[in-house]
């Protein structure tokens, strides 16, 4: 045996071989580790939000007693059969078409927003980021009552379309007013994303098809928009989900004729105080936007690349 | 002697796929050892063993003689220098350098004493207070190098660290790796795919393929004397022809011609024959050939002008074969379509497996 | 992607972009303005326009229960701000920086707050505190009535995936190489923690902190619920007001609401300009 020239073989003595189970113990050592770190917010959130979760789905099978209490026993399946009432389901259709609605409004408004944002300089890009997402930032509550302010009829907006002689402005309870406000408070969430996505597109796909002879139509038919629908979808989940159980929006700008699901919610909490049927509309919206938020991700994100 | 890394039976799998496979390996004390392969081929995961980063699925790793195969690269007397260089953003170039030490609690005067001394081997005590994002890549590498080196480590391990330099500076830092290293005298393990920088800085180099280190030598064995074909074909430009074993001393290539070389298989074996460009010459039909010298004849197909050396492609029976002739007066030029012969010293001949 | 700007004559697509752009942003800060402009409306009537007038916010400040709002609504987020940050952010790094059994799980269940809409959780809340006090005082004989306490837990709930998920974006961006380089240097796994990866990830908690602020300063739904007499939050408090119709006062306390949020933004924005750590891409080139 030598040491030299050649492949430098060693000699065997010595040198415990190692074994995957010491491997084995090491790594779960770690994990052990690691859980112990994940253990407060898993504690809390099974606490305070699974166990709710819970309560709410136990609740939509109890019974309302004649005196608004609810009955923990004669478990039954009222409450969900009531889902199925006229009355009902004509909620969840206003419900659904309101946000269908906002969100392609939202998307005709935003899209050329986001085209505009993402074909200018630098400069001017991040400045237009900052100026959208200023509204963003700040309170919602107080960016719906502005439209209250503005809508109403003696608003500054029916002051001027008097004075342009015309009448006064009478927007204020309809779902239009709704649909204003919703748009107005969602729009960011549609214009982020489709930026992002028009900002980070390869341009010189678009300068090929010039280059192979497409009008600036064709170019964006067929090159744009087809790379832009990542974005398109993103933005149109972040805000047809959360419209379906807008609240505050529909109870400042809306009115009694214009109850939309959030408000039937929580009028049964409130005001009519029949919690199980309550509890069963909620574990119903819920299971809608979880089904919505699913087929979203199934049809339009199979390879499942993040936003 | 105690080698300075001894991998012994060495493997690391990643769910299926094995890494590396069956490892042996010594390296020495003092020596600049080059771990040199495409990309994929584990030499980096090989490194990243013996820093600690990774734990051996089988197999034993000591240092000067102590078992350290599942260590945690903090318990190891070694320090590697990234590819990235991995400076912390957050703090100075001394803050950096001193880091290492801080961990193992030295002295506070000492500890300057020590940052000063490794700033001033790599010549940036004049940015001492700069942070890291202020520096060029070249200067980060070189903080890189003294926060390594101020631990005064048995070993130094490098994972490709010139790879996001431009040429000239890494030419230039090639030289002041080497130099440093024969003054410092520590153990260098370094990491690259460039052949050309393993060959010029190494003491020895092991060359590594699809998990399995495939040759271990000084640059001039590995160049000369390749033993696979792999290794023959990685560094430096090879003409490769299939061959048939006749006996211990020739071969029959392709096309039935019969050269002599060193074989040490059993006739009959298929071969490859390796033949480095610069060992062929070509020489003119009306030119007479040495008797001692195999020779090929052909047809000059190509010839490519490279300012100080000249290529050609010669189509013969048993292959295309490239010739790499010095451009100088005295060695004749060669046309294109010319029926040449090419000659070379049987000594030349390498023989590899097919 | 460079275009060129007023060097060829604008096409009529583009004259209708940026007039469609300018069309939006007026859309998005009309309503603002009008707000900001009629608070220092002197007259009562708010649609008609008199003179400027500092009258409604030195009424915002005189006025009781807006300044009793005011101040459950700071107590209740410093509480759920600090203990949300804290919790998201050991959520993240166990997410990010270690391996373990039900990992899967654990990162849907902090996603789930996030998705589930306001209502359902406001509902799911009420409900849980009313069992839980009803079970609590047939057990041991007190229950806790809804107030601070409650509106301050439920906060925290949804707060803490809102600091996870920002926290886990920055831990992504973190070069894996430098928690590597602090072993190589004789760190101990906590060392590292404390001497690289905190320093550096402390803009991305910074900005958790400050999101968890925001929404809870901001939250309406599930404060209503959950809130008792006399412990209403300001913007529960003023949803209320603005049901009731539009007011001058409420104008005010609303200004001064965007005010603070803005400041907010501007700060959180502050943080993120002192980012360290990203992964490297190029360096400069030259000795």
């Amino acid at each position: 045996m030598s040491g030299d020239a050649g492949s430098g073989h060693v000699a065997a003595p010595g040198g415990a071989a190692a074994r995957p189970e010491l491997e084995e113990a090491a790594r779960r050592a770690d994990s052990r580790r690691g859980l112990l770190i994940a253990l407060p917010a898993w504690f809390y959130l099974t606490l305070f939000f699974v166990i709710p979760l819970g309560i709410v789905g136990v609740y939509s099978f109890a019974t309302r007693s004649s005196t608004g209490r609810t009955v923990l026993s004669d478990w039954n399946f009222d409450s969900y059969r009531r889902l199925w009432d006229s009355l009902v389901v004509e909620i969840a259709v206003r419900t659904l078409l309101l946000a269908l609605a906002t969100t392609l409004i939202c998307l005709v408004l935003a899209y050329p927003l986001a085209y505009f944002m993402a074909t200018r300089r630098p400069a001017v890009r991040n400045l237009l980021l900052i100026l959208v997402m200023i509204p963003f930032w700040s309170n919602f509550l107080v960016r719906t009552y502005a439209w209250k302010v503005l809508l109403g009829s003696d608003g500054p907006l029916s002051q001027l379309s008097q004075a342009l002689g015309g009448e006064p402005i009478r927007l204020l309870f309809t779902n239009t007013a709704v649909i204003i406000g919703l748009v107005y408070g969602f729009l960011p969430f549609m214009v982020l994303p489709l930026y992002t996505a028009l900002e980070r597109m390869d341009w010189s796909l678009v300068e090929a098809a010039r280059d192979l002879y497409a009008d600036g139509w064709t170019a964006f038919r067929k090159v744009t928009w087809p790379l832009s629908i990542p974005g398109v979808v993103a933005g149109s989940i972040l805000v047809f989900i959360p419209t379906l159980g807008a609240y505050v929006t529909p109870a400042i700008l809306g009115g009694a004729k214009t109850t939309l699901a959030g408000d039937y919610i929580v009028s049964q909490f409130l005001a009519a105080r029949n919690q199980p049927f309550g509890s069963a509309l909620s574990m119903g919206m819920m299971l809608i936007m979880l089904a919505a938020t699913i087929v979203y991700f199934r049809w339009f994100r199979p390879s499942g690349r993040d936003l | 002697m105690t080698a300075a890394v001894a991998l012994q039976g060495v493997s690391k799998a990643f769910g299926e796929v094995y890494a590396v496979r069956d490892l042996d390996l010594a390296i020495r004390d003092g020596e600049f050892f080059s771990l040199l392969g495409p990309s994929g081929c584990g030499k980096t995961t090989t490194l990243r063993m013996i820093a600690g980063f990774e734990f051996p699925t089988q197999g034993s790793l000591q240092i000067h003689g102590v078992e350290l195969a599942l260590q945690p690269p903090n318990e190891r007397p070694v320090n590697t220098v990234f590819q990235s260089y991995a400076l912390f953003p957050h703090m100075t170039v001394e803050e950096n350098v001193g880091f290492g030490l801080r961990m193992k609690k030295v002295g506070g005067t000492e500890i300057a004493e020590r940052v000063k001394k490794a700033l001033d081997m790599v010549q940036l005590s004049h940015r001492a207070t700069a942070s890291p994002k202020q520096l060029s890549g070249g200067q980060q590498q070189r903080v890189a190098l003294a926060r390594a080196l101020v631990n005064e480590p048995e070993v130094l391990l490098l994972d490709e660290p010139l790879g996001a330099l431009d040429l000239k500076l890494r030419q230039a830092m090639q030289t002041e790796l080497k130099d440093l290293q024969t003054r410092v005298g520590i153990t260098f393990i370094y990491v690259t795919h460039d052949q050309g920088e393993a060959l010029t800085m190494s003491d020895r180099i092991g060359v590594m393929h699809e998990g399995r280190l495939l040759q271990v030598g000084t640059p001039q064995e590995i160049y000369e004397r390749p033993t696979s074909r792999f290794v023959a074909g990685f560094i430096g430009e090879i003409n490769l022809l299939f061959a048939t074993v006749v006996d211990h001393a020739s071969v029959r290539l392709a096309g039935g011609r019969l050269v002599a070389a060193a074989t040490g298989v059993a006739a009959g074996s298929e071969v490859t024959v390796a033949l480095r460009p610069e060992r062929l010459e070509l020489y003119g039909l009306g030119e007479v050939v040495p008797a001692t010298l195999n020779a090929v004849r052909g047809r000059v197909t190509r010839r490519v002008y490279f300012g100080d050396v000249f290529f050609y492609d010669v189509d013969t029976t048993d292959g295309v074969i490239e010739v790499k002739e010095e451009n100088r007066p005295g060695v004749d030029l060669h046309e294109i379509g010319e029926e040449a012969v090419v000659a070379w010293d049987p000594v030349a001949t390498t023989v590899v497996e097919r | 992607m460079s275009v060129v700007t007023g060097v060829r004559p604008k096409s009529p697509a583009e004259r209708l972009l940026a007039g469609n752009a300018w069309l939006v942003f007026a859309f998005f800060y009309a309503p603002i303005v009008v707000l900001v402009v009629f608070s220092f409306n002197a007259n009562e009537n708010v649609g008609i326009w008199t003179e400027p007038s500092l009258r409604w916010y030195r009424e915002v400040f005189r006025d009781e229960a807006v300044m009793g709002a005011l101040r459950n609504s700071l107590i209740v987020a410093a509480i759920s701000t600090t203990v949300a940050t804290i919790l998201g952010t050991m959520a993240a790094l166990a997410l990010e920086r270690f391996r373990f059994r039900g990992q899967r799980v654990y990162d849907g269940l902090l996603y789930l707050p996030i998705i589930i809409p306001e209502v359902t959780m406001a509902v799911m809340l009420l409900l849980f505190f009313a069992q839980g006090f009803q079970w609590l005082d047939s057990a041991i004989g007190w229950s806790p009535t809804f107030g601070i306490g409650t509106i301050s837990l439920s906060h925290i709930a949804f707060n803490i995936s809102f600091v996870t998920v920002v926290v886990r974006a920055r831990l992504g961006q973190l070069d894996p190489r430098l928690e590597e380089a602090a072993a190589d240097l004789y760190a101990t796994r906590w060392q590292a923690f404390r001497r690289v990866t905190l320093p550096l990830i402390l803009p991305g908690v910074a900005g958790g902190a400050l999101l968890a602020l925001t929404l809870s300063l901001d939250d309406v739904v599930i404060t209503n619920f959950v809130a008792g007499p006399g412990s209403t939050t300001l913007p529960v408090y003023v949803f209320g007001l603005v049901r009731r119709g539009v007011t001058p006062l409420i104008n005010a306390v609303s200004v001064i609401m965007l005010a603070a949020s803005m400041v907010l933004v501007a700060v959180s924005f502050g943080f993120q300009r002192g980012s360290h750590g990203r992964v490297p891409n190029s360096t400069t080139e030259d000795g």
